[in-house]
């Protein structure tokens, strides 16, 4: 028998391994039942997030507040009544501050998952865990902070509605639950896929805080979108945080209509986003430490 | 080996040199070129092993062709030097990195300690961290509750669990998240030099802690430098040197290769100002035949050669000894037997004779240091430069088992039946 058909034989032979390591893995294995098992870590690092964040402040949560609220205040000063931007009839106040608290869950998301291997490198150096608990738990208690600003919101609405307002809430709220998922899952997809790319090209980590901020100047967050000119409206409708912010606003306020073809868009791109960073997460995260 | 719970098949880790991450760039699109022109990876340099002080090229090996099984219940001491490899070998198996050839299979779950309170959050208080910790080690909260009880007993700090840990001293943080660890309960555990925190009894009980874990019958792989830990601990050993494995066999015989290969290696430290410059050094047994190994009892020579070079008095001679943890163990001097050795003239040479009696050190290894000065320096002294080993015999003590490693002298004694 010759040596070949001999390694064939013994390969063969049933080894019920459980875990085998390897130089590189197959791009699309990845383990979504070993992160279901370390669901516990999730909650608990959520947790941590979360007190950690506001122990040792006097006002702790009510932080969450006063930061889109201040955003707003500003907003509203500079964009509303210096530059004059109109609001659709909606009280400027309540118009930005309804754009604020959805971009804000998903910049937030985004910044603060694009550093998940730079920051954690000193725990991912000594121990294995699935690495994208991180960046999920980051996305959920970002979710935290989010309801909270969600249900402010609903206040100031419920507000300017008693105040006889020219507001209108309707069944497009409904669709809520779903942005939200659509801004989890796009603010997670572009944050690991920067995070991946980050462990080698550190350049990116500078381009990520400012160009979060001018993507909201590209999203109709301080306009509508129905102020556009006719010769941009295509690039901001490619923007694909414009449909979800827009339907956001439709089901909040009543103004503008849903476009399902752009809501589609959307969803696709989240989807392909999402697959694409998890891809690459999945293929940085082996050896990441050796250069990160 | 029937019962293999890990099996290591050549594997090897690949470490760029220098500032990783300026140059990566070119650096890849060299690769790339050199792939689409169907050439060989020009940055990959093969065959370059891994001499810290002589590396050529900007990539080195951290590990080459590693092979190695590991039986189900085995407790398993990894020794080497500094560089040799042996972190990385517990990186690769607890998948903090991927080996760069090569695959590792494993049966059960791993749990590594490469480092104590991973993920320790200042902020939190003593329970929260328990429970953080603890899930980053791989338990499931339901573990953690059935355990914690017995965490936070074992740590000593039960008073302070509500207290954020940024206001605890260093040395409750270490036993708090030591006692995380020690509360793992996988199938294979990786210890890498944990044992180093805490004071004397906490290391005492972080010790009995892995024994019992050892016991239990699960699977320990362990890397220190504290070689009696590694005994203490451990069945097997394998020496490590240059990110190859060296040697595999007996604990023991792991670890006296060990200490033989830091003194073969190590350049001896001499310093002094050579007014008085030793030549030569020797130890002898009563019958002046050289030898390096005694009996418990027995009486040894130790003579030492040395050339004046300027007229001097000898006036202090000693010969210090230690044990392989470099603890000091005696100190003989010229002055005990009151000899002196006067008016050396220059360029004159003195060969001195030293004998030691009945020497009672507890078995083991030692190393002998020579000094010649006088009260207002040091004319030359050779660091640890003879090596012994005693042996237990039976001239002193007549116990027919081994001597108690704890104890470092022996006393003689008579029993008596009143």
């Amino acid at each position: 028998m010759s040596t070949t058909q001999a390694e064939v034989l013994k390969n063969q032979l049933p080894e019920n391994w459980n875990m085998v390591i390897r130089p590189k893995r197959n791009l699309l294995d990845v383990n979504l039942k070993e992160l279901w098992q370390y669901r516990d870590l999730i909650v608990l690092f959520v947790k941590r997030d979360f007190v950690a964040k506001y122990k040792q402040t006097i006002l702790g949560p009510i932080w969450f507040i006063i930061q889109p609220l201040l955003t707003t205040l500003m907003f509203t000063i500079v964009f509303g009544n210096i530059a004059g931007i109109p609001t659709e009839g909606i009280p400027k106040i309540l118009f930005y501050l309804t754009g604020i608290v959805g971009w804000t869950y998903f910049s937030t998301c985004l910044n603060d998952t694009s550093q998940t291997f730079i920051k954690n490198a000193s725990i991912f150096g000594k121990v294995y865990f699935p690495r994208l608990a991180l960046p999920i738990s980051v996305v959920i208690s970002n979710l935290v902070s989010f309801v909270i600003q969600f249900v402010f919101l609903l206040c100031f609405l419920a507000y300017f509605m008693i105040m006889g307002s020219d507001i209108a809430p309707n069944i497009n709220v409904l669709l809520i639950p779903f942005l939200v998922i659509l801004i989890a899952g796009l603010g997670l997809g572009f944050g690991i896929i920067i995070s991946s790319l980050t462990t080698k090209y550190r350049d990116l980590t500078h381009l990520v805080t400012f160009g979060v901020t001018l993507w909201m100047y590209a999203t109709p967050i301080i306009y509508p979108l129905s102020e556009i000119p006719e010769k941009y409206k295509f690039w901001i409708i490619a923007n694909p945080m414009t449909p979800v912010v827009e339907t956001f606003k439709t089901a909040m306020l009543g103004v503008g209509e849903v476009n399902y073809a752009y809501l589609l868009y959307s969803v696709v791109f989240t989807i392909v986003t999402l697959a694409l960073g998890i891809v690459i997460f999945n293929k940085v995260e082996k050896t990441f430490m050796d250069t990160v | 080996m029937s019962n293999t719970i890990i099996k290591i098949e050549d594997v090897s880790k690949q470490y760029r040199l220098g500032v990783v991450g300026t140059g990566t760039l070119s650096h890849d699109l060299n690769r790339f070129f050199a792939k689409i022109r169907g050439k060989e990876d020009p940055t990959r340099k093969v065959g370059v092993s891994n001499k810290l002080n002589t590396v050529e090229g900007d990539y080195v090996w951290a590990l080459r062709d590693i092979n190695l099984e590991v039986g189900d219940g085995e407790v398993l001491g990894i020794v080497g030097k500094n560089g040799a490899g042996k972190s990385t070998l517990l990186k690769l198996l607890s998948r903090v990195t991927a080996p760069t050839t090569g695959t590792i299979k494993v049966k059960g779950r791993i749990a590594s300690l490469l480092e104590v309170g991973t993920g320790f959050h200042p902020e939190l208080t003593g329970k929260e961290n328990i429970y953080l910790n603890g899930a980053i080690l791989g338990m499931t909260k339901k573990e953690i509750d059935s355990k914690y009880e017995e965490i936070i007993d074992f740590s000593g700090v039960k008073k302070y669990a509500g207290t954020p840990v940024k206001r605890y001293s260093s040395g409750m943080y270490v036993r708090l998240a030591f006692a995380v660890a020690a509360h793992l309960e996988p199938e294979i555990l990786i210890v890498d030099e944990v044992l180093a925190v805490g004071d004397a009894e906490f290391q005492k009980k972080a010790i009995g802690k892995m024994q019992s874990v050892s016991r239990s019958g699960r699977t320990v792989l362990f890397v220190s430098h504290n070689l009696t830990a590694v005994e203490q601990l451990c069945t097997r050993g394998v020496l490590m040197q240059n990110g190859t494995l060296v040697m595999d066999g007996k604990i023991h015989d792991i670890t006296s290769a060990y200490k033989k290969m830091s003194v073969d290696e190590n350049q001896l430290k001499r310093s002094g100002t050579r007014v008085f410059e030793i030549q030569e050094y020797k130890m002898m047994d009563l019958d002046g035949k050289p030898c390096d190994e005694v009996f418990l009892g027995d009486d040894f020579k130790v003579t030492i050669r040395a050339r004046a070079n300027e007229q001097i008095d000898l006036s202090d001679m000693t010969l210090d000894i230690r044990n392989d943890s470099n603890e000091f163990i005696a100190h003989i001097t010229n002055a005990d037997d009151l000899f002196y050795v006067k008016d050396v003239p220059k360029r004159g040479e003195v060969m001195v004779e030293i004998q030691v009696k009945d020497i009672c050190l507890a078995p083991g290894t030692y190393y002998a240091s020579v000094w010649l000065g006088n009260s207002y320096g040091t004319f030359d002294y050779i660091e640890n430069c003879i090596r012994f080993s005693i042996k237990q015999g039976e001239n002193l003590i007549k116990r027919p088992y081994p001597f108690d490693k704890r104890a470092k002298v022996v006393l003689a004694s008579k029993w008596n039946l009143i």
